[in-house]
């Protein structure tokens, strides 16, 4: 298991958010996360990134506790994420956000740069094309240049998608990626995700669209009020009762 | 007739070196400002320069390159202590705490009986020339022009953005905020010691925290979002008031509060209407005539 | 001892109702006003004009400097503030924009009356002293001490009977929630600022009297210190601004009594670097942030 979460919890006040939560995502697996709104989701993402401790259970990456590790040792372990309300850096250029995405993967000594040494300019051109190249993947090579608080919804996401990409993760958190995408997008990113765990990287995909979750994805796990109420393949989870209830029962 | 020019020289000179000077101060703010943080604990760094370097100039027979050098360490091993604790803090509170930490230095120096408290130094030689201050400048501006597009530099940007959404990326924020404390901290100092050498005088009511206003209002008017924006600020404000002078003279006004009240105006006009400063003056434009044009292409 | 404590608390009744203005414009928009002191500074110098250029009685000077602080205040909210609403640096651009209005009004005061002290005519101020206890006690600091609790009792019966007091914590909780309910937000804030300046001006008065000096240098001095008295109560906190108050005003003269009075300014920033590192929600302040 490259990913695992033992028995975590969190709470807010009186509220736990995450009740005793466990999961496992194997090495190049495509796992997903699905539950009603409000589940404990998005906080569950954020206790495995770091942006929030957990008040219990540990959360481990190829064996090793991560839980207590600020954010960006957690990143340079190899795990990157997207966010559910897009946080891209606005003022910069979609292919500027990739490098910024691509920085515990840049090997450039400031003083080289300082210097203006030749080398140092060959590895910012590097970096660049790496990006355009990760920005290619996700269909979005034309609009490079521009602001991405002037791109589009979709768009947006997409290079959120290029930019958690471009540190070479091993586990890739996605927060409803596809939120606001219509089908012909929703397949291609599907297949994007199909393309990196092919690489061998591992996906943790928290969805609303079932469908693409049902087709995308190795295992799926399904919380509700912060507890795990059903974790198999896909075929199983759809047959689960206990799911079925949750969904009825609650919002889509 | 040598004479005149002479004369002219030496008024036009001091406000050549204060717009230097001034540029100067205003990229120390800017340091911290270009990765999201308010902290206004310059007039501190300033002191603690100019106060090492007039020490070291009585007390030592060091060439100036070294008391310059010995200036810019001295606020920078400063700022690391202070930054370690205060970084932490948000916005407003940092603000807060790094206006506090100016004034105790203030406040240390005032008792200070080794440095004759209230009253300072006079008579400070002047060792400073004005391409001293111009170079230290065009090497600041080296600097800040570099690291922004350099993997830090991005790095500071994306901070600056976005801190939390930046550390899932990997980058240490903590470590890269502390750097540009401490790079404002040098700057600072290194402004102070020049300024000192050139004013023949370093005294606690220099390093007010009215003095740190000033350079924000520098920063901000210049256009804090572009490095060389807040050299255009300090240029403008330096100058603005001398060309006012004469004007206020006429109408019986003080130089003194004349000097503020244009700072106040001018920052106040900026913030409302003009807030990423002198610099972002060209796009806003575009901008204008770009939305006016019918037909104009809807962004998404 | 005694005298020490009621020196203190002098002193700290001052520093108190100051940070009150504070506390009162900072639950309402999260916003700092840093144009309070200069407030501060102007109606000490509107008293001193009532009083020095149109003879009045204090008792009259005082409640017009407090209104000229008021209508201050509406200036400022709408000056510095109202033009911002909505932007979404609005906290660090409120913050400059105060700053740049509150020098535009120090250089005022600076032009019309000089960068000299000036003291409130002779006589003004009552000099008669008593005895409490051990302590020697003047007749002016009891009459400050009775204003200023007197002004704090009435804001929290303000804030806490009232209907405007009730907008005004609800605006302060969420501002979205209490428009919704409708609640005239702008109308809400504009009168905090009329409340804030206006104890703001009253401090100012106080203080002018207590020291009896006067200059446009003094809003700085105690700007620092209001903060240090914020941060340390919490900040949002109303009681927390009055406690604080009051313990920097002991602090302060204890710290005097026993190392000297030359770092006595020092000790509201040792205060304030204490609680940012240790403490910082302060005192009595809440840890969670409010929603927008």
């Amino acid at each position: 298991m490259l990913l695992e979460l033992d028995e975590v919890e969190r709470a807010f006040g009186g509220v736990r958010a995450v009740d005793e939560a466990s999961l496992q995502v194997a090495r190049g697996e495509v796992h997903g996360l699905i539950g009603p709104n409000g589940a404990g989701k998005t906080t569950l993402l954020n206790l495995v990134s770091g942006l929030l401790r957990p008040s219990g259970g540990a959360v481990r990456l190829d064996g090793r506790r991560i839980d207590r590790l600020p954010p960006h040792r957690i990143a340079a372990l190899g795990v990157t994420r997207t966010y559910q309300n897009i946080r891209l850096f606005g003022g910069l250029s979609a292919a500027d956000n990739v490098v910024v995405g691509a920085h515990l993967r840049r090997d450039a000594p400031l003083w080289r740069w300082m210097l203006m040494l030749p080398s140092a300019g060959a590895e910012q051109r590097q970096a660049r094309a790496r990006a355009l190249d990760l920005l290619r993947r996700v269909g979005l090579e034309a609009r490079a240049d521009e602001k991405a608080q002037n791109l589009s919804y979709g768009e947006q996401r997409r290079v959120e998608i290029a930019r958690a990409l471009a540190s070479e993760p091993r586990v890739l958190l996605l927060d409803e990626p596809t939120a606001g995408m219509n089908p012909a997008e929703v397949a291609s990113i599907a297949a994007l995700i199909r393309g990196v765990a092919a690489a061998g990287q591992s996906v943790l995909l928290v969805e609303h669209n079932v469908k693409l979750v049902m087709a995308a994805c190795d295992r799926i796990t399904v919380l509700n009020f912060g507890r795990v109420i059903a974790d198999g393949p896909p075929a199983q989870v759809a047959r689960d009762p206990a799911v079925i209830a949750a969904y009825l029962g609650g919002e889509r | 007739m040598t004479a005149a020019l002479e004369d002219l020289w030496l008024t036009y000179q001091s406000t050549v070196a204060f717009v230097g000077l001034n540029g100067l101060l205003a990229l120390s703010v800017y340091a911290t400002l270009s990765c999201g943080q308010l902290s206004l604990a310059q007039a501190g760094f300033m002191a603690l320069g100019g106060y090492t370097a007039a020490i070291l100039t009585f007390h030592s027979g060091l060439p100036f390159a070294l008391v310059l050098l010995a200036a810019t360490l001295v606020p920078s091993l400063a700022a690391v202590p202070l930054g370690f604790p205060v970084l932490r803090l948000k916005g407003v509170f940092l603000a807060i705490a790094t206006i506090g930490f100016g004034e105790v230095v203030r406040i240390v120096f005032v008792n200070l009986e080794f440095t004759n408290g209230a009253l300072g130094y006079t008579g400070v030689p002047q060792r400073t020339r004005v391409w001293m201050i111009y170079a230290a400048l065009a090497g600041a501006l080296f600097l800040l022009w570099r690291l922004r597009r350099s993997r830090a530099g991005y790095a500071l940007e994306a901070i600056r953005e976005d801190e939390p959404a930046a550390r899932t990326m990997g980058i240490h924020a903590n470590a890269y905020k502390l750097s540009m404390v401490v790079l404002g901290a040098a700057l600072a100092g290194l402004a102070g010691a020049l300024e000192a050498h050139f004013t023949f005088m370093v005294a606690p009511s220099t390093y007010s925290f009215a003095r740190v206003v000033d350079m924000l209002v520098y920063a901000v008017v210049g256009g804090a979002g572009a490095f060389h924006g807040p050299v255009l600020g300090a240029a403008f404000l330096t100058l603005l008031p001398e060309v006012l002078r004469e004007v206020g003279s006429r109408v019986g006004l003080q130089p003194g509060p004349l000097r503020l009240f244009v700072n106040g105006l001018v920052l106040l006009l900026v913030i409302l209407f003009l807030p990423n400063g002198i610099v972002s003056l060209p796009q806003r434009l575009r901008e204008r005539r770009e939305a006016r044009r019918p037909g104009a292409a809807r962004a998404g | 001892m005694g005298q020490q404590i009621v020196n203190g608390l002098f002193l700290g009744s001052i520093y108190a109702l100051f940070a009150l203005g504070y506390t009162l414009v900072f639950g309402v928009l999260d916003i700092l006003n840093l144009a309070h002191q200069a407030v501060f500074m102007l109606c000490a110098y509107v008293a001193l004009l009532a009083v020095g250029h149109l003879h009045l009685h204090l008792f009259l000077a005082f409640p017009l400097a407090v209104l000229a602080g008021g209508l201050l205040g509406l200036l400022v909210d709408r000056v510095a503030f109202r033009p911002l609403r909505g932007r979404s640096d609005s906290n660090i651009s409120g913050l400059i924009s105060s700053i740049a209005l509150a020098t535009i009004l120090e250089a005022v005061a600076l032009q019309l009356f000089g960068p000299d002290v000036e003291r409130f005519p002779f006589g003004t101020v009552p000099s008669r002293t008593l005895r409490l206890g051990g302590a020697v006690v003047s007749e002016l600091q009891l009459v400050i001490i009775a204003i200023a609790v007197g002004m704090m009792a009435a804001l929290t019966l303000l804030v806490q009977r009232t209907r405007l007091g009730r907008r005004i914590r609800a605006v302060a909780e969420s501002p979205r929630a209490a428009q919704v309910l409708g609640v005239n937000v702008d109308a809400v804030i504009a009168a905090s600022f009329f409340i804030s300046s206006a104890l703001g001006a009253a401090a100012g008065v106080l203080f002018g009297l207590a020291f009896n000096a006067i200059n446009p240098d003094m809003g700085r001095a105690v700007e620092l210190k209001g903060l240090a008295v914020i941060i340390l109560g919490g900040m949002g906190s109303m009681t927390g601004a009055a406690v604080a108050g009051f313990a920097l005003g002991l602090l302060e003269v204890f710290t005097v009594a026993q190392i000297g009075s030359s770092y006595r300014d020092a000790i509201a920033f040792g205060v304030l670097f204490l609680v940012l590192v240790v403490r910082p929600r302060g005192l009595l302040g809440q840890a969670a942030t409010r929603e927008a």
